[in-house]
C-alpha cells in the first residue's frame, strides 16, 4: 500500500498541531463555535445527537493490519469499542470527546491515517473497488490511480473553497463495484485500440434530493492527460456552479440545467485552453505510485480441491458461505473474501474493537496484512488461499463475523438514521434490524436482492439505488417510510421510483413481505428485482402495496 | 411547556439547562418554562463568559409525566435515552435517563 514520504508525515503531523491549538483555544473561549466550526469539519469532527462524532478518512478502502488494529485500539479507549463502516469506504466513531480528539488525530497520524477531507465542500474520499487489485475481471489495478487522484485532490490550492462537497469514484473491472455512476465524476478505467490506459470520464451523480446518474462526458482521456482534464471539469463547476443555494450547489444539477453534451462543450473547451504538459501525469510517477500497490507473492502451490470439495459437502454452513462470501481471484488458488458487518439483528456496518483486531489478526494470517472496506459496509480480505478459507470461515464464525448474506436480502445498506443522526428524520437502523431479523430465514429463495434504507433525504444510505429503497421521514410526528422500486448500483444503475404513499413504521416488514411475494411469482429464472421490475413494470406492485388501503 | 437543551462542548454529551447557570444530563432536573417565559429561558441559558459550557443551546417542547420530564418529539426523547438499536451502541442506563425518554417501545 502507499506508505507516506517525508513531506506526507510532516504534513499530517502539522496538521495535528494546528488543530490541537485550535481546540484549545475552543476549550478555552478564544474561538466561538461559529469560528470553530468550520475548522473541526475540515478535520471530520461533526457534533451529532449525543456526542461529536469522527468520520476517518480510508483511502480508497484500503487498510493495512496495524491500521486496523489501532482502529480498534482507538474505538476502545476513546469511544465506546465499535466503530461503523461507512457507505464511502470511511469509519465513523460516533461517541467522540472534543477534548480527545487532538489525541486521537496524533494517534491517526501514527499509522499513517487522518481525517482530513471528510467533510465540508472538498473532494472527499476517492472511492474504489473493494476488489481492487485481486478480481479476476480486472483491466488493471486501479488503486494506484485512486491514490493519484487523492494526492491531486488533497488541499488543492484551486479546488479547496468548491460550491459543495466533491465525491470521485474509479473502477477498473468489466463489473462496476464502486458504484461510479452515483458520483460527482466517475472514471471508467480503460483501454483504447492500441492498448493503452485511459479514462471514461462521468460526471454529474449525485443521490440525496435530486437523484441523478452520471453521464459520459468523455469516452476516452489518455492517462497522461487526466490531471489536466479533471481540472477543466473542476474549473467549470468552480466558474458555474451555485453557491447560492445549498441545494442547488453539487455538480449534478449544473449538469443537469445545462445539459450533458453542454457541459461536455465547455469541459472541452476549459480543457484545451489549458497547458495540459504542464500538469501532465507522468509515466514515471504513475509507475512509482502503482510499485506500492505491487501483488503480493502467492504461494503458487497448487490448492487441493478435491479436498476442499470433500470439506463443502460435509459442512452445509461452510458450502453456504463459500457460495455468497466468496468471489474469484486472479492468482490461481486464491479468492477475495467478504465478511459480512450484518449478521442478524444487529446494526449494518457495525464493527467492535474485538471484531477489528480478530480481522487484524486474520489480515496477517491469511491475506498478506491487508483489509479492504467494502462501501458496502462490510469487510474484505482481498487474497485468501482457497484451502485457507475453512479454517477462516470457522474463526469468523466463531467471532460473529459468519453471516453469509453478501448480496442477499439481509445484506442490508443503512445509515446511522434518527439514533445518531443530527440531520436525520427517521430511524433506519431498527427498520434494517427488523427487516433481516424477519427475512433472512427465505433469503436464499428469494435470492440476490439489495435493500437500501436511508434515515433521511440526504440518503447516505443510498436509497434511491436499493432494489428496494427506503427513505424514512417525519408525517407529523411519526416515522413513515416512502417505499422505491426498482434501483440499482453497478453497470446497470437505475434510480428507484417512488411506489405511492409512504407506509408506516409498523407497515414497513408487511409492505416488504407483498413486495418480495410479486417478485417470487412473477420473475423469470435467475431474474433480479431490478430486471424483473423492469420487464413488468410498477403496476404490480403498486397494486400488492395499496390495492388493500 | 419548554426546556433548554444542547450539547456539551468539552464532550458532545446531551444536557438540559437547570438554572443558575447550572446544566445537566439528567432531563428530569431540566429547569421548565411554562408557556410565554420560554425565550427568557433561552436567554438566561446563554448568559455567562466564554465559554459556555453548551453548544448550540435550543428550547424544545416537554410534557410532565408525575414527577418526570419528557421531550415531546421521537428524535428528543431518542436524545435523552440514547440510541434505540439494542446491543453495541455503548449505551447504559448510567449514561442517560431512559425513565425520562418515553420511547417504552423501539420496535418499529
Amino acid at each position: 500500500m502507499y506508505r507516506y514520504d517525508e513531506f506526507d508525515h510532516r504534513f499530517v503531523d502539522e496538521r495535528v498541531a494546528q488543530y490541537r491549538d485550535q481546540v484549545r483555544r475552543r476549550l478555552a473561549g478564544q474561538l466561538s463555535e461559529d469560528e470553530f466550526r468550520p475548522l473541526r469539519l475540515m478535520n471530520g469532527l461533526y457534533l451529532q445527537l449525543h456526542a461529536y462524532m469522527l468520520r476517518i478518512a480510508i483511502p480508497y478502502g484500503m487498510l493495512s493490519s496495524k491500521q486496523l488494529r489501532k482502529l480498534a485500539h482507538i474505538t476502545r479507549h476513546y469511544d465506546r469499542g465499535y466503530g461503523h463502516f461507512t457507505t464511502r469506504q470511511n469509519l465513523q466513531l460516533h461517541w467522540i470527546k472534543l477534548e480527545d480528539t487532538p489525541d486521537i488525530l496524533a494517534e491517526l497520524a501514527s499509522v499513517e491515517m487522518h481525517a482530513i477531507q471528510t467533510s465540508g465542500n472538498s473532494f472527499r474520499n476517492t472511492t474504489t473497488d473493494a476488489f481492487a487489485g485481486a478480481a479476476a475481471d480486472e483491466i488493471e489495478d486501479p488503486r494506484p490511480y485512486a491514490e493519484i487522484v487523492r494526492q491531486w485532490a488533497t488541499l488543492h490550492p484551486e479546488f479547496s473553497f468548491l460550491p459543495r462537497k466533491f465525491k470521485i469514484a474509479i473502477s477498473a473491472s468489466a463489473e462496476d463495484r464502486a458504484a461510479v455512476k452515483m458520483h460527482d465524476l466517475g472514471l471508467y478505467l480503460r483501454k483504447n485500440e492500441k492498448g493503452e490506459i485511459g479514462f471514461e470520464v462521468l460526471v454529474g451523480g449525485g443521490l440525496g434530493r435530486t437523484p441523478l446518474l452520471a453521464q459520459t462526458i468523455k469516452p476516452f482521456v489518455a492517462r497522461r492527460d487526466l490531471f489536466s482534464y479533471l481540472e477543466a471539469v473542476l474549473r467549470v463547476y468552480n466558474r458555474y456552479g451555485r453557491r447560492d443555494n445549498l441545494y442547488k450547489s453539487r455538480i449534478k444539477i449544473l449538469v443537469q440545467s445545462l445539459g450533458a453534451a453542454k457541459f461536455a462543450e465547455e469541459v472541452e473547451a476549459e480543457w484545451q485552453a489549458t497547458d495540459r504538459e504542464a500538469v501532465a501525469l507522468p509515466d514515471n510517477y504513475v509507475a512509482e505510485i502503482a510499485s506500492a500497490f505491487e501483488a503480493p507473492r502467492f504461494d503458487a502451490t497448487p490448492v487441493d480441491e478435491r479436498a476442499l470439495e470433500r470439506t463443502i459437502t460435509a459442512n452445509p454452513a461452510f458450502a453456504r458461505w463459500m457460495k455468497h462470501n466468496t468471489a474469484a481471484h486472479k492468482a490461481p488458488g486464491y479468492a477475495i473474501v467478504t465478511i459480512s458487518l450484518k449478521p442478524v439483528g444487529q446494526t449494518p456496518g457495525d464493527c467492535s474493537a474485538e471484531q477489528m483486531e480478530l480481522v487484524a489478526g486474520l489480515a496477517d494470517e491469511l491475506s498478506f496484512g491487508e483489509i479492504r472496506v467494502a462501501y458496502e459496509q462490510n469487510l474484505v480480505l482481498p487474497h485468501v488461499r482457497r484451502d485457507q478459507l475453512f479454517a477462516l470461515w470457522q474463526k469468523l464464525d466463531a467471532a460473529g463475523l459468519g453471516s453469509s448474506n453478501i448480496g442477499l436480502v439481509s445484506d442490508i445498506i443503512c445509515c446511522p438514521g434518527m439514533d445518531y443522526c443530527s440531520l436525520a428524520t427517521a430511524r433506519s437502523i431498527p427498520v434494517a434490524q427488523r427487516l433481516a431479523q424477519h427475512l433472512s430465514e427465505r433469503e436464499d429463495a428469494i435470492g440476490r436482492f439489495n435493500i437500501k434504507i436511508s434515515g433521511c433525504i440526504n440518503a447516505c444510505g443510498h436509497h434511491h439505488l436499493g432494489h428496494i429503497g427506503l427513505l424514512g421521514v417525519d408525517k407529523n410526528g411519526e416515522e413513515v417510510y416512502q417505499i422505491t422500486l426498482g434501483g440499482d448500483a453497478g453497470d446497470n444503475a437505475a434510480i428507484g421510483q417512488i411506489a405511492g404513499p409512504a407506509v408506516k413504521s409498523d407497515e414497513v416488514t408487511g409492505a416488504i413481505d407483498k413486495l418480495i411475494a410479486v417478485y417470487e411469482k412473477l420473475r423469470q429464472g435467475e431474474e433480479r428485482f431490478p430486471d424483473t421490475y423492469r420487464r413488468v413494470g410498477q403496476a404490480p406492485f403498486k397494486e400488492a402495496l395499496y390495492a388493500a388501503r | 411547556m419548554q426546556i433548554v437543551t444542547g450539547n456539551r462542548l468539552r464532550d458532545g454529551a446531551v444536557i438540559y439547562f437547570a438554572g443558575a447557570g447550572d446544566w445537566t444530563p439528567a432531563i428530569d432536573k431540566a429547569l421548565v418554562a411554562e408557556d410565554g417565559h420560554a425565550d427568557a429561558l433561552l436567554a438566561e441559558a446563554q448568559v455567562g463568559a466564554p465559554p459556555l459550557p453548551v453548544v448550540g443551546p435550543v428550547l424544545i417542547e416537554v410534557r410532565r409525566e408525575g414527577d418526570h420530564v419528557r421531550p415531546v418529539t421521537l428524535r428528543e426523547r431518542i436524545r435523552a435515552s440514547g440510541p434505540t438499536t439494542g446491543p453495541m451502541t455503548g449505551h447504559t442506563a448510567l449514561d442517560a435517563n431512559p425513565a425520562a425518554s418515553g420511547v417504552d417501545d423501539y420496535s418499529i
